[in-house]
């Protein structure tokens, strides 16, 4: 092992059990935030891989969310199916529908691949909508907290819940690492850096950007199907642009590219809105505002800058 | 009502539609043209030009004409003046790079419409039109061998409708007159074929770029306006404006403006004859999806030369 993979190895085993060790010490409140806040950022993970890695800026990543999140809730819901298989069928629906919608948004590149992507989610909102009769739109429906059991673990109660969303985390940020130290990691990497270059040295380029957003698309389905069952409420508001723009921010915020910018983003995110919304209903000004200075100030975000400067070996 | 009053109905709420949308996307289509950017905030400047209408009209007081002739002079040079702010203090910075162009108008569309949420508030207010005759229309029949006129019941539509499609009209052939005949236009069709060129040829490009961003959010600007009378004006009203432009735009081919004009025909009258006999949800679904496998199989808009 080198002393860089050594040290990074360092810092994510330390900082993966600091959140355990937290459970412990947060009061009530931030104990719950605490357990969104790890679930949206395996979200946000899933969204560096494509974003931060391969270069490949999606506006329609709420679609993938929302296909974990209806494939579990709708598979609980409609077809009495228990919380494990549910959460399977979640994550099948988000690599499916990942599939399809990256084979034909790859044919684009640049600007038109944003606009694929965020039109594609827009039509899986409106689907939501249109099947009013079955997910209730925008409204949404609640999953029953008798229903809400696995591995004989009622993820309604706080302590199971918080340990759940570790899991998941951890489970995110595992993946993301591994995909990252990994040889496919190093070819997103080079497609990123240059696409034409990776492509003449014989990599595949279009079988390495659909692995990509299928990778993607599966860890944010993960992460919607975990939201599904972890707070029991699956609604339409998750499928909408917002929820595609969430993850960008984050990313940004946190640093685009690194393993544990999207924690930091989500986290610093998450606080700054749920301060502001005590003040005011326009609390979207603040993503407003954070997407305009991080785009001209500080492109890199947070872990960026600490890349930049002081720990050059981080992933 | 038959049939056929029905779709004549439903082809003048398209006609008023695709008036409006030819307005707003000419002005996306002039700022990705000149600018080569995507402007996401677009429907925010028609959201904006909705809302200050509305505020002008109350200040003016008085006859609902004058506050409306107000509105209509004033609105979209301040919308316009404030969109050429946000070029020159944030697009320059970022140097119009196409993807954080896109990042930083998101942000700038959640800015304006919840600044706009906590001055004007989460109230939908009308703006009363100058004037509002009710027209009815004729429809005619042929019946035992003889044209029959008649007047069928609620097919109408109003003076003002007639006047926004006109209004719409002259605009556009305003704007076609700016860009093929006057300096401005010559030195905006320059910047858009090689930026680089312009430059070296002395064209003041960043006052191009400035300018041109503030004409296309000034367009968005005045459609709201127009539509204001028929419409509310809401804080969330620009999403729709938004996307429909985009779907525009893109159809008729990207940037390219009697493309976009020819499109808005099209995409306004359809969805008004579509939003007519299925569900509106449907409609849009259609549309989205048809936006993104233009730019999958026919990048250049159904019109355009497939280069790719």
């Amino acid at each position: 092992m080198t002393t860089d993979l050594k040290k990074s190895v360092i810092l994510h085993a330390g900082v993966v059990l600091a959140l355990f060790v937290l459970q412990f010490v947060l009061p009530a409140y931030h104990h719950g935030n605490m357990a969104r806040i790890m679930v949206l950022a395996s979200y946000a993970i899933g969204y560096n891989l494509l974003f931060g890695y391969t270069g490949l800026l999606s506006l329609g990543h709420a679609l993938f969310f929302a296909a974990g999140l209806y494939g579990a809730g709708l598979a609980m819901s409609q077809f009495g199916l228990s919380a494990g298989p549910a959460l399977v069928v979640g994550v099948v629906a988000g690599v499916v529908i990942g599939a399809v919608v990256g084979g034909l948004a790859l044919r684009t590149e640049g600007v038109a691949f944003m606009i694929v992507t965020l039109m594609f989610a827009q039509a899986g909102y409106l689907t939501i909508l249109y099947f009013g009769a079955y997910t209730r739109g925008d409204e949404g429906f609640v999953i029953e907290q008798a229903e809400r059991v696995l591995l004989g673990a009622d993820l309604s109660d706080p302590l199971m819940r918080y340990f759940a969303a570790f899991s998941l985390f951890c489970a995110a940020i595992f993946t993301c690492f591994l995909a990252v130290k990994s040889r496919f990691g190093r070819v997103l990497v080079a497609i990123r850096e240059n696409e034409e270059r990776a492509s003449m040295l014989g990599y595949d380029v279009a079988k390495y950007k659909l692995g990509a957003v299928v990778l993607s698309a599966g860890l944010s389905a993960l992460a919607g199907a975990g939201y599904a069952l972890l707070f029991g409420y699956v609604g339409a508001s998750f499928a909408s642009v917002q929820y595609s723009i969430f993850p960008l921010l984050w990313v940004l915020l946190g640093g685009a590219g690194t393993v544990l910018g999207p924690l930091v983003g989500t986290v610093f995110m998450f606080y700054l809105i749920d301060l502001s919304s005590g003040l005011t209903t326009a609390y979207m000004l603040i993503a407003g505002v954070a997407l305009v200075v991080l785009t001209v100030f500080a492109p890199h975000g947070v872990m960026g800058e600490v890349r930049r400067r002081m720990w050059r070996w981080l992933p | 009502m038959d049939f056929g009053p029905y779709l004549m109905l439903a082809i003048m709420e398209g006609a008023l539609t695709a008036a409006v949308l030819a307005l707003t996307a000419s002005g996306l289509a002039l700022v990705f043209g000149v600018m080569r950017v995507v402007n996401v905030a677009h429907g925010e400047f028609f959201m904006l030009g909705a809302v200050l209408a509305w505020w002008v009209s109350q200040l003016a007081g008085g006859s609902p004409v004058w506050g409306f002739l107000l509105a209509l002079c004033v609105v979209p040079l301040l919308v316009g003046l404030l969109a050429a702010f946000v070029d020159m203090t944030i697009l320059k910075r970022i140097n119009y790079d196409p993807e954080r162009t896109i990042v930083a108008t998101i942000g700038i569309l959640y800015i304006l419409q919840q600044v706009t949420l906590m001055t004007y508030g989460p109230e939908a207010r009308p703006v009363a039109p100058p004037f509002n005759a009710r027209i009815a229309l004729p429809w005619f029949e042929m019946s035992d061998g003889a044209l029959q006129v008649y007047w069928p019941w609620g097919l109408s539509t109003t003076s003002y409708k007639l006047c926004v499609i006109g209004a719409a009209c002259v605009v556009l052939l305003g704007l076609w007159a700016l860009m093929t005949k006057t300096k401005l236009g010559l030195l905006m069709r320059a910047t858009e074929q090689d930026r680089e060129m312009a430059l070296a040829f002395g064209i003041p490009v960043q006052r191009v770029y400035a300018i041109a961003f503030g004409l296309g959010a000034g367009l968005a600007a005045l459609a709201a306006v127009l539509i204001v009378p028929i419409q509310q004006a809401h804080y969330l009203m620009g999403g729709d404006p938004l996307l429909l432009s985009f779907i525009v735009v893109i159809i008729g081919g990207l940037g390219s403006l009697p493309g976009a004009i020819l499109a808005a025909l099209l995409i306004g009258l359809s969805d008004g004859i579509i939003s007519v006999f299925f569900s509106p949800t449907l409609a849009k679904i259609f549309a989205t999806l048809l936006v993104a496998f233009v730019l999958v199989f026919r990048p250049n808009g159904l019109w355009g030369a497939n280069n790719s």
